[in-house]
């Protein structure tokens, strides 16, 4: 009786397939993704300390008593320096004008995807995706070549007889534009593929047979139809693209202020660690309304196929 | 019809978008000329050149060590997690896990490098673990983010799969994991193939998250090329963004190739086993395949 207790016991808290299948994910997801936000909002209550690690400790146990020490000094600092204010103002507008963009640029494409070919979508497929594969780094690299005063670009320009000097591209918001625009263009098109794809082309048909116009049809059934893919494209664009660092750094001027640079001088030049885990929690309360949108979207695209 | 017009010339307008300066970087990688944006003829000394760069040479021996390590991870790991959204339908925390899986694909990589930080020098502190930051510190951090592309590469196959295959192998006493490596896995190895080389390609470029969590004496390819970007534009660097983009070209290229024949293979099976089925049909009389056979 008593082994068959003891087996019992045991076989309830040894785990089943299914929950390793879902706990080895679950807690790497947890450990390494989930779990650092709390340090960085444990972090960015202490102060700058000249040690290794450069902050102060939070919690002190002394004689029996915890002592915790919270500094709002980062936050006040935040609010009160012009500096992170409009830095997070310019990656908003950055953000938004870039996301308008490319659904203006990638919307047609997507669309000129879907109605293709079955066997020229996945080479079109195939070739949007491919610039993701590669460097970001690489790809806004070119672009330092294309756009600088003595570029290609300005070559061009020059030799069509528009412009008569060379044009201050480079290092201006304008190069962060076409940087950010390029970059995050497939991110866009995917999404809006694979919900454009779906659809069932026998409605356009019918509002036509109706004697709706192509492009009312477009309008008032397509557009509508592919809400989520729409959502889920402008999410990934947007919320990347207010932390963004690599672009603004290679493409932006001393008038693009953006956050995710401010925070990468504060952390690697300044050494700054409160102040940067500061910005990153404030960074991510501005987003999270954003993120939980784009789940949600991910979610129901998971169920509508489920 | 005009709608239809607008988008193909959109699409052939951004494809041009997306390709040409990755042209012209590469032509003017041949560029013989030290000034980048004068042309001097055709040369590759650049290239060249590139190998006597030993820094530069172990930081790439380093990134591939690290994006190979990255990519087995985060299949291993993804494929689960991906397995689980789709296949384990209620489970308690379903949305949490959901939102765990989805959240890094868009989260800001320099919050993501920062809490990561922060994560490893808590750790030093209160385990002794990581001593010093480097390829393990990376690996785990790019292993977090190529997971869940992973996961939603494979998911989307999962989805897309006949559930029916995998029911008759357990109805026919198969046990799960059973089904799971000789039924499932072969099904969808194409986006495991992709998904492998996605978190290749992602790892081998990152460059925020490398930044953060790398240690002294570990610099990746990613950023050694950003600090030499910083200060313009360099003929070496042509070359060796030139390469990168000539290798990522290529494993797309066999990754189409490979999930193209699979999935040709796959067709030519089921085409084959349907004709048996339908000559079985005549020798046993079963009154549903007669009549496929007779419309046949």
């Amino acid at each position: 009786m008593k082994i068959r207790k003891i087996k019992r016991a045991f076989n309830r808290i040894k785990p089943t397939g299914r929950q390793a299948v879902i706990g080895v994910p679950f807690l790497w997801l947890f450990l390494f993704f989930a779990l650092p936000f709390l340090i960085v909002i444990k972090i960015s209550f202490a102060e700058a300390d000249v040690a290794i690690p450069p902050y102060t400790e939070i919690f002190t146990f002394v004689e029996q008593k915890l002592d915790i020490v919270l500094n709002f000094a980062n936050y006040a600092l935040l609010t009160s320096d012009d500096l992170y204010i409009s830095a997070y103002l310019g990656s908003l507008k950055m953000a938004f004008i870039s996301t308008v963009l490319c659904l203006l640029i990638g919307y047609p494409m997507a669309y000129g995807i879907s109605i293709a070919r079955k066997e020229m979508q996945t080479v079109l497929l195939l070739l949007i995706m491919m610039p993701t594969w590669t460097a970001i780094l690489i790809r806004v690299y070119a672009w330092m070549g294309i756009l600088s005063n003595n570029g290609l670009l300005n070559a061009f320009l020059m030799w069509l007889g528009v412009i008569s000097e060379p044009l201050q591209i480079l290092n201006t918001n304008l190069a962060v534009y076409i940087g950010v625009v390029y970059s995050y263009l497939p991110f866009m098109i995917l999404p809006l593929y694979a919900n454009l794809v779906k659809h069932d082309q026998s409605l356009l048909e019918a509002a036509s047979d109706l004697g709706s116009s192509t492009f009312n049809s477009f309008w008032k059934i397509t557009v509508p139809l592919s809400k989520n893919g729409i959502i889920a494209g402008c999410m990934l664009v947007f919320i990347p693209v207010v932390g963004e660092f690599v672009i603004p750094e290679l493409l932006g001027g001393p008038e693009t202020l953006m956050i995710g640079k401010v925070l990468w001088q504060e952390f690697f030049n300044n050494r700054d660690w409160p102040v940067a885990s500061s910005l990153a929690v404030v960074m991510l309360l501005i987003l999270i309304v954003p993120i939980i949108l784009f789940n949600r979207s991910q979610a129901k695209e998971l169920e509508g196929r489920a | 019809m005009r709608g239809f017009r607008f988008s193909n010339l959109m699409l052939v307008l951004g494809l041009i978008f997306i390709y040409a300066p990755m042209v012209i970087l590469v032509i003017y990688s041949f560029n013989a000329s030290k000034l980048v944006t004068v042309w001097g003829g055709w040369s590759v000394k650049w290239y060249v050149g590139l190998l006597d760069n030993t820094q530069l040479m172990s930081a790439v021996m380093r990134s591939l060590e690290i994006a190979l390590y990255t990519s087995i991870a985060a299949v291993a790991l993804g494929t689960m997690a991906a397995f689980v959204l789709t296949r384990i339908t209620r489970f308690k925390g379903k949305t949490f896990f959901g939102g765990l899986v989805t959240a890094p694909l868009v989260m800001p990589e320099v919050i993501t490098g920062l809490s990561l930080l922060l994560l490893f020098v808590a750790m030093a502190q209160l385990l002794g673990w990581p001593e010093e930051r480097g390829i393990v510190t990376i690996w785990i951090a790019h292993t977090t983010f190529c997971s869940a592309y992973v996961a939603v590469v494979v998911s989307a196959r999962l989805r897309e799969l006949d559930m029916s295959i995998e029911e008759a192998a357990m109805d026919l006493g198969a046990r799960p994991w059973k089904v799971f490596f000789l039924i499932t896995i072969p099904m969808i190895a194409p986006s495991l193939a992709a998904g492998a080389m996605m978190s290749f390609a992602l790892s081998l470029d990152d460059l925020v998250l490398a930044s953060f969590v790398s240690g002294p004496g570990s610099t990746t390819l990613p950023m050694e090329v950003f600090s030499a970007v910083r200060l313009g534009v360099k003929p070496e660097i042509n070359a060796i963004a030139s390469l990168i983009l000539l290798a990522v070209s290529i494993a797309t290229f066999l990754v189409w190739f490979f999930s193209r024949r699979a999935e040709n293979n796959r067709k030519r099976a089921i085409q084959q086993a349907i004709e048996e089925a339908a000559a079985d049909g005549w020798k046993q009389p079963d009154i549903r395949r007669a009549k496929v056979v007779e419309s046949v």
